[in-house]
């Protein structure tokens, strides 16, 4: 197998319950040791995003461009805007202080603030992912079945090595190529592009969301396929449903009884895991859709130099990714008897 | 499955492991398949300048005409010369920065695996930091008050985002070897601690991390591009795949193969990698199944 599988182990690694306390307090407390390590993460990434936009470079020198050097008056401005001329310790504690209360800053590149900005890309965003993992999940579980049906036989084979395929492709030339197929070259069914006014969604043209949610399920699906096989494998493999199938139970309701579900809860650490990084990838299917989301938004920050837009934008996108994950720790702990009595017992 | 076979019939030839897993790797058809294609387009994207019929930044005709193999691009260059050129950029830094990451990201997942305890603890907490991070991000946000990327930032940025997805493979790898008998008989030889790492670890992880070096060199190639397609560049007149997309994407319609090309030639070349890191890993999976 050569998907990314290797975080997996890593989440069950984090659910490993607490020793020795019992009921609700072993819950309690693991839920806060969680929680607490999720903020901790938050926190870690505020710094590393902070260093990252304003001191790995210099930011005043990238807004400006060739007029840095004429222009010594909006130096100054962009200086004092971004505060360059303190340390960067007080710079960084003066910002997550502002960020905590709500306030983003000032947008460089049209001088608004930056929080009235952003809150329809992100509803725009969240709809995107949330359909295209509603699509996507019944078809890549479906997949997973069939290829399991087939098991080691040529149908198999095939359907993997396809799978493999598709998710060796940059997410960004999935969407390239649905678009020459289905909207300029081949056939013309669909928009190329997501043409929405403003204050619009653009959900209320229902047709300019089909090749980007195609694009992003093209993307995940083959990964969660693969490794929902890959479990549901392990399972049919497994003494209990051999002993199922000892006793004449029908393969297909073995597959659906007592292989299916206990497949599912690694299923559901590798769906959290690709939904989180959908929060990425949606970066690249948005803008070759054009797409009004935080994606979007977010690469032509980055183009114009925007530093406080790209450091709300990021800490959003990756407070969405720690956010997923902890659901995910949770669900897969519900879902898992084993664990779940560990922990209260 | 495979391992009650092996139970079964205790292998007798103690072969040279290294050259019996090469030989295994040239069963595997994804593998062959995989390297041809990846062979190929990376003697491409190398050679490609030597024999491309106009040059870089030669406009050969009107815009977005059929003239040539490919037409021609937004400026009226030539789309084949300009992909024979365009392939140099990202084959390079997409190495590079797997071997960067490679090197990287082993280094962080040994020390943390052999360090045990507390260095493992901190370095793999610091490690799910920067894993709680989309790849495409940790790229941007470096590049957001970067006012034009040399290349050597690209080969560090995609390579230091690659670098914690193979320490934790790393580290999975190695924790099942620094229990080993032989590990516990060198130190117990006396032998430094670096040294039990360089001469007793190392060379026992070869197999899984040559699978895990080229799933990052399917990643890599597929950032550098997309790097490139977000217009974000080393050379706005050079010619590069991601950015030759980028370029030409408002002529799809009219002229498909300015951006079609550029984008099957990353598609194959990721396909290549990508089957061949599959190939390399079910070899050392030894069972094969699937």
């Amino acid at each position: 197998m050569s998907v990314d599988v290797a975080p997996v182990e890593h989440a069950f690694e984090e659910v490993a319950p607490p020793k020795g306390r019992h009921g609700a307090a072993a819950w309690v407390s693991w839920i806060a040791r969680r929680l607490g390590l999720a903020v901790l993460t938050l926190w870690l990434v505020s710094i590393l995003v902070f260093v990252a936009t304003t001191a790995l470079g210099d930011p005043v020198r990238a807004i400006l461009g060739k007029d840095y050097n004429s222009d010594k008056a909006r130096v100054a401005q962009l200086t004092a805007q971004l505060n360059l001329d303190e340390s960067l310790v007080t710079r960084y504690f003066h910002w997550l202080g502002n960020f905590l209360t709500g306030d983003f800053g000032t947008s460089i590149a049209n001088q608004q603030p930056v929080a009235g900005q952003i809150g329809d890309n992100v509803v725009n965003t969240l709809v995107l992912v949330a359909i295209s993992a509603i699509v996507m999940i019944p078809v890549a579980f479906g997949i997973a079945m069939i290829s399991t049906n087939y098991r080691r036989r040529r149908p198999d084979t095939v359907i993997q090595t396809i799978l493999l395929m598709l998710a060796a492709l940059p997410e960004f030339v999935v969407g390239i190529l649905l678009v020459a197929i289905f909207s300029t070259t081949v056939f013309h069914w669909l928009p190329a592009v997501t043409i929405s006014g403003p204050g619009q969604h653009p959900w209320n043209e229902p047709k300019t969301m089909i090749l980007p949610v195609a694009t992003l399920v093209l993307a995940v699906a083959p990964y969660v396929s693969r490794i929902v096989r890959a479990n549901l494998l392990e399972v049919l493999d497994s003494d209990y449903v051999e002993l199922a199938r000892l006793k004449g139970i029908p393969e297909r309701v073995v597959m659906r009884k007592h292989a299916l579900l206990n497949a599912i809860v690694p299923g559901i650490q590798v769906i959290a895991l690709q939904l989180a990084w959908l929060a990425g990838g949606v970066v690249l299917v948005e803008k070759v859709f054009n797409y009004p989301g935080v994606g979007n938004q977010l690469v032509d920050s980055v183009q114009n130099h925007d530093v406080p837009m790209v450091q709300a934008l990021t800490l959003i996108i990756a407070g969405v990714y720690v956010v997923v994950n902890l659901v995910a720790d949770l669900l897969s702990i519900l879902l898992t008897p084993r664990a779940r009595t560990a922990i209260s017992s | 499955m495979s391992a009650t076979a092996d139970r079964a019939t205790p292998a007798p030839t103690p072969a040279p492991a290294e050259r019996s897993t090469f030989q295994k790797m040239l069963r595997q058809k994804r593998f062959v398949f995989g390297g041809i294609i990846t062979l190929a387009v990376a003697l491409f994207a190398l050679f490609g300048p030597l024999f491309a019929p106009y040059g870089e930044n030669e406009v050969v005709g009107p815009p977005y005409s059929s003239q040539g193999v490919f037409g021609t691009d937004y400026l009226g260059q030539d789309v084949l010369s300009r992909l024979m050129y365009g392939g140099t950029e990202v084959l390079i830094i997409a190495l590079l920065a797997t071997v960067l990451s490679t090197v990287f990201g082993t280094l962080i997942g040994v020390i943390a695996a052999y360090g045990g305890g507390w260095w493992d603890e901190v370095i793999m907490r610091l490690n799910d930091v920067l894993l709680s991070f989309p790849q495409i991000l940790l790229a941007l946000v470096v590049l957001t008050s970067i006012a034009q990327p040399k290349a050597w930032m690209l080969v560090v940025l995609v390579g230091l985002s690659n670098a914690p997805r193979t320490a934790r493979i790393a580290r999975g790898v190695a924790l099942g070897l620094v229990s080993r008998d032989f590990v516990h008989a060198a130190e117990a030889l006396g032998e430094k601690r670096s040294r039990v790492i360089v001469a007793e670890v190392l060379p026992n992880m070869n197999a899984p991390l040559l699978a895990e070096a080229g799933l990052r060199l399917t990643f890599s190639i597929g950032l550098v591009a997309a790097i490139g397609f977000l217009g974000i560049t080393t050379d706005p007149s050079a010619a590069n795949w991601g950015q030759m997309i980028n370029e030409n994407r408002l002529g799809l319609a009219t002229q498909a193969w300015a951006v079609l090309a550029p984008v099957f030639v990353i598609a194959l070349f990721t396909i290549g990698t990508n089957l061949t890191a599959d190939g390399i890993a079910q070899v050392n999976q030894r069972g094969g199944d699937d």
